[in-house]
């Protein structure tokens, strides 16, 4: 538009900027987000944002307590996807013990990985959806995402903070139940997942709305931290599934979707794919776990005596296995001295864990490698320029969790 | 292919001589130390020689050792060539009394939060940071939550025999 002939006054409100106040508590920022913007117009010139508000202590938390205790700290870290953070924790225990899990727990724990990917992606890109306006998708799939968590719950009693999995392998085998739950996600799910595709893919009014915003190359998105789906829809392949593989991901075949200009499209669109990828993972998983026969079937957990709790008959009734509860309980087992970092894919991104023992009860230091943490401080660079409804959607298209990032 | 540790370490050698110290192989690993003056000197010749160019900051921390006099505080680096696909940490020591680090802010946009995060917990002063100010506590707090000396409540029961555990 035009306005060379309109001439403003000195002191016209359309040559002021005005700062509003975008959060901490809003309904469009999915999440505990503050961020001060200045606008002219709809157009936001800068943004300065302010996150801790739910900041926890994790890490000086983390010190006063054992190994298996940390495990629901961990749930709290990205809730849309806890299953990941709590086998990225028992992976880190296990380096640090030189711990071998069986390949059947690996493979079990590969297919409740990328049930939670596929959540966290799930509730992810339907959050785009609803911010661009399409709200009917994101209630749709949430009936698809109430399988997996039926399934979580068949596996491990809960399911949003789920505290799944123990040191060595899974707390109790898989039960039919679950297997059958399985089934029907992966025969349920492709279909739902078409349809949230043909919701919004091809959509014009999304795509206009998406296409373009919130753009990162992959120079400034590798110096600004970016891993995950950012990253990939940036144009680099990089996964640590991939670069350092963890329970027996070498095993699968799959690719690494990646995108190009790193826009809120682009990462839609890696998300969608990557969930496409995640289905072909569990149903090679899958069947190998159904090839296991026999005793095969029933392994569920590596032979950690110093860890992994024993069974409750045994408690009752032998001396050994009632000595190892309680010590175990009571956190009085000496890890070994060792500095490790381990780190595994997480829903938005590498989610590390750095622990030093020093030959203690309780890490000496934990500290969390939080994915959203690091690549949330693009955003002001991100939103730059524009319009303020853009700036919600792009925040919602980087998969912000609070609690992953405050910690 | 991957970097070798050796070859990394003999790199930083005939670079830098006996200011790069420490190496250990920790699950993998390779792990050094450098004196904090020369932390950037470091981070800048890792990532521009290009037979190393460990161009991608994964993580930055502190930690505190309040038993090493006059290194009493770390600042632990976590650095990865993507494309070679090797990772490696390196570490400064600081005394506290004097917790003044050159940042990394130059080189790596995504140390900016990072080291805000140190400062905010360890009290790392890191020198050139463009807005070195608290992140996650309250502007308010006048003290550095995560060192050892301010411990958490103690856990263990006041009541339990210590000799009976193996602690006495």
């Amino acid at each position: 538009m035009s306005d060379h002939n309109i001439t403003l006054a000195e002191d016209a409100i359309e040559r002021k900027t005005t700062t509003i106040n975008l959060g901490p508590t809003h309904p469009a920022t999915h999440g505990v987000f503050q961020n001060i913007m200045e606008l002219d117009g709809e157009r936001v010139i800068s943004s300065d944002q302010t996150v801790g508000y739910i900041h926890r202590a994790f890490e000086k938390l983390a010190e006063r307590r054992p190994l298996y205790q940390i495990t629901p700290i961990t749930d709290r870290l990205n809730y849309c996807s806890s299953p990941i953070n709590n086998m990225g924790w028992h992976l880190t225990c296990e380096k640090l013990l030189g711990v071998q899990t069986p390949k059947r727990v690996d493979y079990l724990r590969v297919i409740i990985m990328e049930l939670a990917r596929i959540a966290d992606h799930l509730i992810c890109n339907s959050i785009v959806g609803v911010d661009a306006g399409a709200f009917t998708g994101f209630l749709y799939v949430m009936q698809y995402r109430e399988l997996i968590y039926e399934i979580y719950e068949e596996v491990c009693g809960s399911r949003l903070t789920t505290n799944i999995g123990r040191i060595g392998g899974f707390e109790r085998n898989f039960t039919n139940t679950a297997f059958t739950k399985l089934e029907k996600f992966l025969k349920e799910y492709p279909v739902a997942l078409g349809e949230l595709e043909s919701l919004l893919t091809r959509n014009r009014i999304f795509m206009e709305r998406t296409i373009g915003g919130g753009p990162i190359s992959a120079e400034r998105a590798l110096n600004y931290g970016f891993t995950g789906p950012n990253l990939r829809a940036a144009g680099v392949d990089y996964d640590v599934r991939v670069h350092s593989p963890y329970s027996s991901y070498q095993d699968f075949e799959f690719e690494i979707p990646v995108g190009k200009t790193g826009d809120n499209y682009d990462r839609f669109l890696v998300r969608n794919q990557e969930m496409w990828q995640s289905m072909r993972i569990i149903q090679q998983a899958y069947n190998k776990v159904q090839a296991f026969k026999g005793t095969d079937a029933e392994v569920y957990h590596a032979d950690v005596p110093e860890y992994y709790l024993p069974k409750k008959e045994d408690v009752y009734t032998k001396m050994e296995a009632l000595i190892w509860h309680f010590k175990i309980i009571m956190g009085e087992v000496d890890m070994p001295k060792g500095e490790v970092y381990q780190s595994v894919e997480g829903g938005n991104g590498e989610l590390g864990f750095y622990m030093i023992s020093d030959g203690g009860r309780t890490p000496f230091r934990l500290h969390f490698r939080r994915p959203c943490f690091i690549y949330y401080q693009a955003y002001p660079e991100l939103v730059k320029d524009s319009m303020l409804s853009d700036a919600i959607l792009t925040m919602s298209s980087l998969n912000l969790i609070a609690g992953e990032l405050d910690a | 292919m991957a970097i070798s540790n050796e070859y990394i370490q003999q790199k930083l050698t005939e670079k830098f001589g006996d200011q790069v110290f420490n190496f250990e192989d920790t699950y993998g690993m390779l792990c050094f130390e450098a004196p904090k003056e020369l932390n950037l000197k470091v981070l800048q010749y890792l990532y521009d020689e290009p037979s190393l160019g460990f161009q991608f900051l994964t993580d930055l921390c502190g930690v505190n050792y309040p038993e090493m006099a006059n290194r009493e505080l770390a600042v632990v680096y976590h650095l990865h060539n993507l494309v070679e696909n090797t990772r490696l940490r390196f570490k400064v020591f600081t005394p506290v009394a004097t917790p003044d680090v050159f940042t990394a802010t130059q080189l790596f946009s995504s140390a900016n939060w990072m080291e805000r995060e140190t400062y905010d917990f360890f009290g790392v002063n890191f020198v050139g940071h463009p807005n070195l100010k608290r992140i996650l506590n309250v502007d308010e707090m006048d003290y550095f939550p995560l060192r050892k000396e301010y411990p958490l409540e103690d856990q263990t029961r006041i009541d339990k025999d210590d000799e009976m555990f193996g602690r006495g």
